[in-house]
């Protein structure tokens, strides 16, 4: 209602709104510093809170409060039911409150252990963060934790929130202690803006007034500070990029650009570099609903036409001409794990940049951090939260800048070919020089001249099965009738390989993972040299499949799902493998602790229950034929 | 050159995620509701892809209750935006004559709307369809994705939500699965009118004050529209001054007694109300987590 009564003139009033900023932010804190407390107050405070909800909020404090008489903030921030059962916040969920100068957007995610995920979410959007810290307990594991996170995505300004400062008799020694000792850690992580308010949410002191209970704090309130503080409108600023998202063409004689300026400014007849090509033009309008602009800047969605005729489609990057952005196909990047499943070096990844999705695969980390010590540490594979530095090689390359100059070219997210899900985001650092220095040595006896040599195309035949299943017995056979046709063969077995090649490789995921790149490292060679490579391996991921998949020619890859049933091989246990490792004895042993991904669509499928191995052997020699990898007789 | 207003900032992130949608669908298809939020989402989206078209249709699931101002306003947008108008009406329905009167407000928005949006978009195949929720309107939705999915039963599963940074948004799916993407996600209700308001956009007049003929229902005003209306024992319509702050069913929409008769008069109306829009939707008012269940089942 006071709001109401400060308003004499609503045009007057809306006059002053259309120049309203917007700050987003994001609150970090352990699970009982008071956060949901804290925003509750906010919005309250800022009369974001109708009736209606403050009605609900009182029903429901009474039922599930833990407050007594007084209201709970935190249930109205709950959204979930699953949530409010088990009390605590699960998720990332953004609040939205106003006042007189500025709109805000508060991304509210949980403390909790095993949450870096949602806090590097919220904080991937922040141009500011709030961490709260207990006056009674000082600076926690979490508090340096949360402070990390936020240095990582690259927020430089923080408030520090001290808050229960009511619990602590509003004693300024408790206050200016975990001020210091904040100010000294923030330091170390490149964080030199740092405000510290003392508080208490609960009371409301220093929220949105200063409180006469801290006499000696000088400083705005919370909601003083988060409305005047110079955030630089959260944008970048340096030379134009623009990813185009989308070609604008209505008809035949308008072709334009749309996208949104992720960095500098743009006017008609400014020079620009189009990336990966490196075509060069100017621009000549700049095209909107409401008119064509002058200038267009940071943060804005136009479409942009050229003075030339030149290839552009979605992904390719706009730049200013003088000052394009880089073009690489392999980086060093930080990567934050956000799947169940861990990171496997190797794995085929997608990852998304800018307008851009490209096929990707991770190095071993360099090392992993310790979000609570900040130690590096030796790591084969990124887990679930975890975070480390990893180079990053794409299929092709893009237009991106290093993270530390423009956030939204620099950062990426990682999407798991199968499931689809996002399992991971990044930071890129740089660009690796050796992308840049490998060529391919050109050949003149080339693999079609080695087709011709010995009248077959090559191909590899990738037996897949569990342990027992019978393919090494059906690969040796397949070689025998081959080779009596005259085809240049050769076997890679598992067992062969694993005395050599792959001798350092034990079986974890990350090591078989591996195990099978190599193996579809030296298929592809053979491949290459017009052989017809016979593997055979329990090869139990869908994703390794299609990696040795990928690294051959389209129709050169033959999946045989050698399908025998998990009782069956296991009665057989042929080498008394399924025995050891029902005892415990053998750990990760594929159908017992370790999966086996059954081929969603093999271009064979044996059921060796239904069939002999010679008839299995001949199935795959006529499935050659049909293909035209080989003639009946050679 | 001063910095972006919110209102810029909020319209050029709308943009971004129309486009980016667009470009990663099949399918797409903008479920087009009347009111003041899809209003401002097919501004947008004319604003998005100018000078195109917008490159999709705007489908409309009609419950045959709706204001008879909606539907008239529904014609003329069609009209302008040159886009084309799909009126999904449940034939299950249409046969059993649903109506908020005999079947209760609950089994009524099921089976015209959860089932009957359903039912468009396995028919039309669509694979992509925009929504005007906003995070603000409702505790579950604070938590929603800008892209969220559903299965191929059209479920939402709020437990296993893909995590959304920067501006990056994960259009992939699964065989089946369809994305739900809400362009208006970070705008409020006062950022909705105070857009309206600048950008001079069309909307139904009901959300204007005039003298409109009312009953009082369990509390709630309810405007007569049409004949259909079952008035009981002693209830006479009175012309009353009466405006709403939402519009769906029109047996469904409580109105608010108001002058406000103008934009700045409803915003200035805004800042001093003190009961937040859903109250007059008598769908929210039941179990705690009932918004959540209903998206669960495929409510939009």
């Amino acid at each position: 209602m006071n709001a109401g009564a400060r308003i004499e003139d609503v045009e007057t009033y809306l006059a002053a709104q259309q120049s309203k900023s917007l700050l987003r932010f994001i609150t970090c804190g352990s699970v009982d510093d008071g956060k949901s407390t804290l925003i509750g107050r906010l919005l309250h405070e800022s009369k974001a809170l109708f009736d209606d909800q403050l009605a609900a909020l009182e029903g429901d404090s009474r039922k599930f409060g833990t407050q007594g008489d007084e209201l709970d903030f935190a249930l109205l921030l709950d959204g979930l039911g699953a949530e409010r059962e088990q009390g605590i916040t699960i998720d990332v969920a953004y609040r939205f409150f106003a006042t007189e100068r500025r709109k805000f957007i508060v991304a509210d995610t949980p403390g909790h252990e095993q949450y870096t995920r949602n806090m590097i979410t919220g904080a991937s959007t922040a141009d500011l963060a709030v961490i709260l810290v207990d006056a009674r307990k000082g600076l926690l594991t979490q508090t340096r934790r949360h402070s990390y996170l936020v240095s990582l995505v690259g927020i430089r300004k923080v408030v520090l929130a001290v808050n229960k400062l009511d619990l602590v008799d509003w004693s300024r020694d408790a206050f200016e202690a975990i001020e210091r000792d904040y100010r000294a850690f923030a330091a170390q992580l490149g964080i030199d803006d740092v405000v510290a308010i003392p508080l208490s949410a609960l009371r409301g002191d220093n929220l949105s007034a200063p409180s006469a209970r801290t006499p000696w704090y000088r400083g705005p309130s919370l909601l003083q500070h988060l409305e005047t503080v110079d955030v630089g409108n959260g944008e970048p600023t340096g030379p134009l990029r623009l990813p185009v998202q989308w070609v604008n063409r209505p008809d035949l004689d308008f072709r334009g650009y749309s996208g949104r300026i992720l960095g500098g400014r743009v006017r008609p007849g400014d020079a620009v570099r189009v990336l990966p090509s490196g075509r060069t033009s100017a621009v000549a309008r700049i095209v909107t609903f409401d008119g064509d602009l002058a200038e267009a800047r940071t943060g804005q969605s136009v479409t942009l036409t050229l003075a030339d005729e030149i290839d552009i489609s979605r992904g390719d990057v706009i730049c200013a001409a003088d000052d394009p952005a880089g073009l690489a196909d392999q980086f060093e990047a930080t990567l934050v794990w956000m799947a169940d499943a861990p990171m496997l070096p190797g794995r085929p990844y997608l990852v998304k940049l800018g307008a851009s999705t490209l096929g990707a695969s991770f190095g071993q980390p360099k090392y992993a951090v310790d979000v609570n010590s900040l130690d590096h540490l030796a790591a084969k594979t990124l887990e679930l939260n975890g975070i480390g530095v990893a180079n990053l090689t794409l299929d092709r390359a893009v237009a991106f800048d290093p993270y530390a100059s423009n956030r939204d070219m620099g950062s990426f997210i990682v999407i798991d070919r199968y499931t689809n899900q996002t399992v991971g985001a990044g930071l890129l650092h740089f660009a690796l020089r050796r992308s840049q220095n490998i060529h391919w040595q050109a050949v003149e006896v080339d693999k079609q001249a080695r087709i011709r040599q010995s009248g077959h195309a090559p191909c590899v035949l990738w037996l897949t099965g569990l342990s027992g299943s019978g393919k090494s017995t059906i690969a040796n056979i397949v070689e025998r009738q081959l080779h009596a046709l005259g085809a240049r063969t050769y076997l890679l077995d598992g067992d062969n390989v694993r005395h050599g090649l792959s001798k350092d490789l034990g079986f974890t995921d990350a090591d078989r993972v591996e195990n099978i790149r190599r193996i579809g490292e030296v298929a592809r060679l053979m491949v290459d040299a017009g052989l017809i490579v016979i593997t055979a391996f329990i090869s139990p991921f869908r994703s390794e499949r299609q990696l040795a998949r990928g690294m051959v020619e389209d129709g050169e890859f033959v999946e045989i799902f050698v399908d025998t049933p998990l009782d069956v091989v296991e009665q057989r246990d042929p080498k008394g493998l399924y025995r050891k490792a029902r005892r415990g004895e053998l750990k990760n042993f594929t159908g017992i602790d370790s999966p086996y991904e059954v081929p969603a669509a093999p271009e064979l499928h044996l059921r060796t229950m239904e069939q002999s191995p010679e008839e299995s052997a001949s199935a795959i020699v006529e499935a050659l034929i049909r293909r035209g990898v080989i003639r009946p007789t050679i | 050159m001063t910095a972006l207003t919110h209102l810029q900032r909020l319209e050029a992130e709308s943009i971004d995620i129309l486009r980016e949608a667009v470009a990663e669908a099949e399918r797409p298809v903008m479920l087009y509701s009347i009111g003041k939020d899809s209003s401002v989402m097919l501004h947008l989206a004319r604003k998005a892809f100018f000078p195109s078209r917008p490159p999709f249709p705007l489908l409309h699931v009609d419950t045959t209750w709706k204001f008879r101002a909606m539907y008239e306003l529904r014609d003329r947008m069609a009209r302008e935006s040159g886009q084309d108008l799909i009126v999904h009406r449940n034939p299950e329905a249409v046969r059993l004559g649903i109506n908020p009167f005999t079947h209760g407000s609950a089994l009524h928005t099921d089976v015209w709307k959860t089932q009957g949006l359903k039912q468009a978009l396995d028919q039309h195949g669509f694979d992509l369809a925009f929504g005007g929720a906003r995070r603000d309107e409702e505790k579950s939705r604070a938590k929603e994705r800008v892209f969220s999915f559903r299965s191929a039963q059209h479920q939402w599963d709020p437990k296993n939500q893909r995590p959304e940074l920067w501006r990056l948004y994960n259009a992939r799916k699964n065989k089946g699965e369809s994305i739900r993407v809400f362009p208006l996600s970070n705008w409020t209700e006062l950022d909705i009118w105070q857009y309206i308001l600048a950008e001079d956009i069309p909307i139904v007049p009901l959300y204007l004050a005039a003298e409109r003929p009312v009953v009082t229902r369990d509390g709630t005003l309810v405007m007569v529209d049409d004949e259909r209306f079952p008035l009981r024992e002693g209830e006479t319509p009175a012309l009353r001054r009466v405006r709403f702050r939402t519009l769906g069913c029109y047996p469904l929409t409580g109105a608010i007694e108001s002058d406000a008769d103008t934009l700045p008069a409803i915003i200035r109306e805004m800042l001093v109300a003190r009961t937040s829009e859903r109250q007059g939707r008598l769908i929210d008012q039941d179990a705690g987590a009932s918004m959540e269940k209903k998206k669960a089942e495929g409510y939009f």
